[in-house]
């Protein structure tokens, strides 16, 4: 994922999922409290589903039952 | 230093005990000081392994042997056998087997982003939640936690390395891509944060031996199965598409499955190292599956389209050698006994 201009930082948004964000970052939540992430790449839920929030934990997946789980509720 | 963890000597164990004639053959291939002898060990190994299981105990302790010699070596057996002409002989008579066994199961396609797809959506239900990671979670007693830990131990022990091989093989973004998950693997940096260290911590803390190849006496095949497709991909550049195939189905599968181990650990009581390390893959794994997407799977096939069909055929391979395992683990432990070859010791609970 090679960046157009090197000097931005960039954020990609993925649309189906979290947005991606170059690191390391120091995330500010709703209530003033800070979280620091120093991966390259850092995930952030966009969701509201992570259980380690604001950091993806995948849960936007969609969750599908198996056909046959409908014949038997 | 700031961190307390003791980094375990780069220590390892020596051959195994062999499984029949073939692995019984490149043990004494390994083991030999001198000629004699060795071409009859080649002989034997040839004319037996078209009459082998593919995915046996024979075969798969064999091939480990012959990859082991890419990794740590043993002890006592000269480093410079990894490219004697005669171990690669036989190995590559296993790894024709082997193959020939996944080609002939696996159903081939080339829709890469189907396969994607499939795998980033997650089965719920009674009926769809019957894996391993669900098992435990669910109602998964410790031993078979440790158990499940030992199998393990054979890839994590290592883990990324097979997949190292195939940096060279790749070019620009799907290099710059996978190098980032790699990095990320090997601890950016960090060796107390190396992937293979957080897992030696947790089977430390679990009372698990943490000397690499200690358990591979222990694990069935499909354990051993597992890791050769892993080395057997990784060091041949034809076969980098299913490496990469292989690679994208551990990084887009593994989050969900990490949290319910996670939840698994916490609700038997489990120490903070054994939390630790899957917990730490929930949230690394959530970005590698984005980057293997868009940073790997994506440049690669854009500059290399005609390796579609080895991705996916790396990805389903890996899927049946996954089931393959799990199916082994679950009907074990339904019928109260040891996946493994021999009971593990140290503590019960």
């Amino acid at each position: 994922m090679p960046r157009e201009t090197p000097d931005r930082h960039r954020v990609t948004l993925t649309g189906e999922g979290p947005v991606l964000v170059e690191g390391p970052v120091e995330v500010v939540l709703p209530d003033g409290g800070t979280v620091r992430s120093d991966r390259p790449v850092v995930a952030l839920c966009a969701c509201r589903r992570s259980r380690r929030y604001p950091f993806c934990d995948t849960s936007h997946r969609a969750r599908v039952r198996p056909e046959h789980q409908e014949d038997h509720p | 230093m700031t961190s307390t963890t003791e980094i375990p000597r780069p220590t390892t164990t020596g051959l195994p005990a062999p499984r029949g004639p073939l692995s019984e053959a490149v043990i004494t291939l390994l083991r030999a000081e001198h000629d004699d002898g060795l071409a009859t060990a080649v002989a034997v190994a040839r004319s037996v392994v078209g009459d082998t299981d593919p995915y046996g105990d024979d075969l798969q302790l064999a091939l480990h042997c012959c990859y082991q010699l890419h990794y740590r070596g043993y002890p006592g057996v000269d480093d410079d056998r990894e490219w004697d002409p005669l171990v690669l002989g036989v190995r590559r008579e296993l790894e024709r087997a082997f193959l020939a066994a996944l080609y002939r199961d696996v159903e081939p396609g080339d829709d890469v982003s189907g396969e994607v797809a499939a795998l980033l959506v997650e089965p719920v239900g009674p009926g769809a939640e019957t894996g391993v990671s669900h098992h435990l979670r669910r109602d998964g007693e410790l031993w078979q936690l440790r158990e499940y830990v030992a199998h393990r131990s054979i890839y994590h022990l290592m883990e990324a390395d097979p997949q190292a091989w195939v940096i060279p093989r790749l070019h620009g973004a799907a290099k710059a891509g996978l190098v980032s998950v790699e990095h990320d693997e090997y601890g950016g940096g960090d060796p107390a944060r190396m992937h293979s260290q957080l897992f030696a911590d947790m089977m430390a803390e679990l009372d698990l031996s943490t000397v690499p190849g200690h358990y591979v006496d222990a694990v069935p095949a499909a354990t051993l199965a597992e890791v050769n497709l892993m080395s057997l991909c990784g060091l041949h550049r034809s076969l980098r598409g299913a490496l990469v195939g292989q690679f994208a189905v551990v990084e887009l599968t593994s989050s969900p499955g990490s949290d319910r181990l996670v939840r698994a650990m916490r609700r038997l009581g489990c120490g903070p190292a054994s939390i630790r390390f899957y917990d730490e893959h929930v949230e690394a794994d959530a970005v590698h599956e984005q980057i293997v997407r868009r940073g790997v799977l994506d440049p690669l096939l854009a500059a290399e389209p005609g390796l579609a069909p080895d991705v996916v055929f790396g990805m389903r391979a890996s899927a049946l050698l996954g089931d393959r395992l799990s199916d082994l683990l679950l009907e074990a432990w339904s019928q109260g006994r040891s996946s493994l070859r021999r009971p593990l010791t140290g503590v019960s609970r």
